[in-house]
């Protein structure tokens, strides 16, 4: 087997930056989407040191890596979540859809781009970064605040308004009518009904051909079904990544966190491969010129998406300054504005880096905006190592021995 | 007392309730396994006061030392409440002739009178098993009945 130095060369050194790149990110609690996508433009053509072995495994992994997106986003799905969050946040989520997918898709307008254009753009103003704003949240000590909940509803609601987009997007795309858009928007939300109803009703069947006491068969399973069903999905025309999300959604309870563990560092190595190959397929000439135009946008639809906030907040009774967290946690765009893109990029050159731009202000910003946002004082600060060690003793795990932990007498 | 239950979609659940002493108490459970414990002070009655965080591990360590004295005094409770009762614990040794047998097999309700509420086996409580409930060699079965019913158990199950 001829070992292909030049490729592993590239990909190693790439790699090892991604994830300094990371580290100094979670140093200032960044998210490292947009890092990842600064990374990228650095790569690409006109950029300052270009990869052309590595090029082919990146485009690969990067359609790897939507669909693991996608499957991990179908995985922490559960039904009572969904339909809990659909019960309390309808509105919000109306709400949330009309604000931030009008901007995008009259900006789209305003820039002279075809039906597709628009579409995606509505799409990538629309959707926040669940993956982003969840963490944030939680790095912030926020998950106890009352406004929480709504924030999350509003995400999960977001999610799944994925399954029904991402289809039409893939058709209207692919240049077909608004027929046939329509059809396939249809049969994905079809399917997917059917999906949630099977993995209420047999997902433990299906949770028991894939999950497995060894690791690797899990790995192998869950990948190799999830591929074949993208695969098919993209020959239907219902999209790649919706049929991941469909396998994901399927799998339940104790399988699907199985498959999540198995499956998250791989997730990690090709969702930053697909960041990374989106930063690559834009040409570092066209950002300049694509800056106005994002910020602008990028401005109207932070507004846009604290409105949503504060209005989803508001609806469980959450105080001015609880809206106001709720308002700025939600601006954070992230992976799948970026998913979006990806999907339509390609016929799309001015896409490309409008959107890259815009999720880049727009990731870095959205974190730090509801950095400011009010809260109380700092949280207690920690306790002296030392500190009341005179007066405690250290007492080993209280093993629930059998003849003691429960007190009760021996038999006379 | 209320415990209620909110969803964080994605996250995981939250209890809050109010103590005796008005303070509204809230544990975040992570699907990551992680909780964290907060309370909600005056000023914002929105924004949860972060008071510690612990790992499943540590979780764990907190749930028993707060619960195991509970578990105790009930039983104590128990027979207290009703003369002649005691409470007692049989352990099922390696050379018993129930280890690996079913529960039912023993019949020690119908020849003792004494209940087997409760096995202990190793770090799980197994309450109110059933006749096809399994032994196994180091069990501990917590029996209710007079001293002589659990002496009888006793008798019975270590042969």
């Amino acid at each position: 087997m001829h070992t292909p130095v030049a490729l592993l060369l590239e990909l190693g050194v790439i790699l090892t930056a991604l994830s300094v790149l990371g580290a100094v990110g979670r140093r200032f609690a960044l998210s490292p989407v947009p890092l990842y996508l600064v990374a990228g433009l650095a790569l690409g053509d006109g950029g300052l040191a270009p990869v052309p072995a590595a090029r082919e495994f990146v485009d690969t992994g990067a359609a790897i890596g939507v669909i693991l997106l996608l499957l991990t986003l179908g995985l922490d799905f559960t039904v009572r979540e969904f339909t809990s969050s659909l019960h309390r946040h309808r509105s919000s989520a109306v709400v949330d859809l009309v604000l931030n997918a009008v901007p995008g898709a009259l900006a789209g307008w305003l820039l002279g781009l075809d039906a597709a254009g628009i579409l995606a753009l509505a799409g990538a103003t629309y959707v926040s970064s669940s993956g982003i704003v969840a963490r944030l949240l939680g790095d912030l000590r926020r998950l106890g605040n009352r406004e929480t909940p709504a924030v999350l509803s509003v995400l999960v609601l977001e999610d799944f308004a994925m399954a029904v987009y991402l289809p039409l997007l893939a058709v209207v795309t692919a240049g077909g009518t608004w027929a046939q858009a329509l059809f396939a928007v249809l049969v994905a939300t079809v399917v997917v009904a059917v999906a949630i109803a099977a993995s209420g009703r047999w997902g433990h069947h299906v949770g028991r051909i894939l999950s497995h006491a060894d690791a690797e068969q899990v790995l192998l399973r869950v990948l190799g079904v999830t591929l074949i069903v993208a695969a098919l999905a993209e020959l239907a025309h219902v999209s790649a990544a919706v049929g991941a999300f469909l396998i994901g959604l399927s799998l339940t309870g104790a399988a699907a966190d199985r498959a999540r563990t198995v499956l998250s560092p791989l997730r990690d190595l090709f969702a930053a491969v697909f960041f990374l190959a989106l930063g690559l397929s834009v040409d570092l000439g066209d950002l300049l010129p694509a800056l106005p135009a994002a910020t602008a946008l990028a401005l109207v639809t932070a507004v846009t998406k604290m409105a949503a906030g504060w209005y989803a907040a508001g609806r469980d009774g959450t105080g001015r300054r609880g809206r106001l967290r709720a308002g700025t946690a939600l601006i954070a765009r992230g992976e799948f504005s970026v998913v979006i893109i990806g999907l339509a990029a390609p016929a799309q050159d001015r896409l490309g880096a409008l959107v890259t731009t815009y999720v880049m202000i727009l990731a870095v910003c959205g974190p730090l905006l509801t950095r400011c946002a009010p809260t109380g004082p700092a949280p207690l600060p920690k306790a002296e190592p030392d500190g009341g060690r005179a007066l405690s003793k250290t007492h080993p795990l209280p093993a629930p021995s059998a003849g003691s932990a429960h007190g009760v007498t021996g038999p006379g | 007392m209320d415990v209620n239950e909110v969803l964080l979609p994605g996250v995981g659940l939250r209890y809050e309730f109010v103590n005796h002493e008005g303070h509204r108490v809230g544990v975040v459970a992570q699907r990551s396994g992680e909780f964290e414990l907060v309370v909600y002070p005056g000023e914002d009655p929105d924004e949860a006061k972060p008071v510690l965080r612990l790992t499943g591990e540590e979780a764990d360590a907190l749930a028993e030392i707060l619960g195991a004295p509970r578990i105790a005094e009930r039983f104590a409770d128990l027979t207290r409440e009703v003369p002649g009762l005691s409470a007692g614990q049989v352990e099922v040794r390696p050379d018993s002739p129930f280890a690996g047998r079913p529960l039912g097999e023993t019949r020690a309700r119908t020849r003792t009178g004494a209940s087997i509420v409760a096995v202990v086996r190793g770090e799980d409580v197994i309450a109110s098993p059933g006749p096809a409930q399994g032994l196994r060699a180091g069990d501990v079965m917590v029996v209710i009945g007079t001293r002589e019913g659990i002496a009888g158990v006793q008798r019975i199950v270590q042969g």
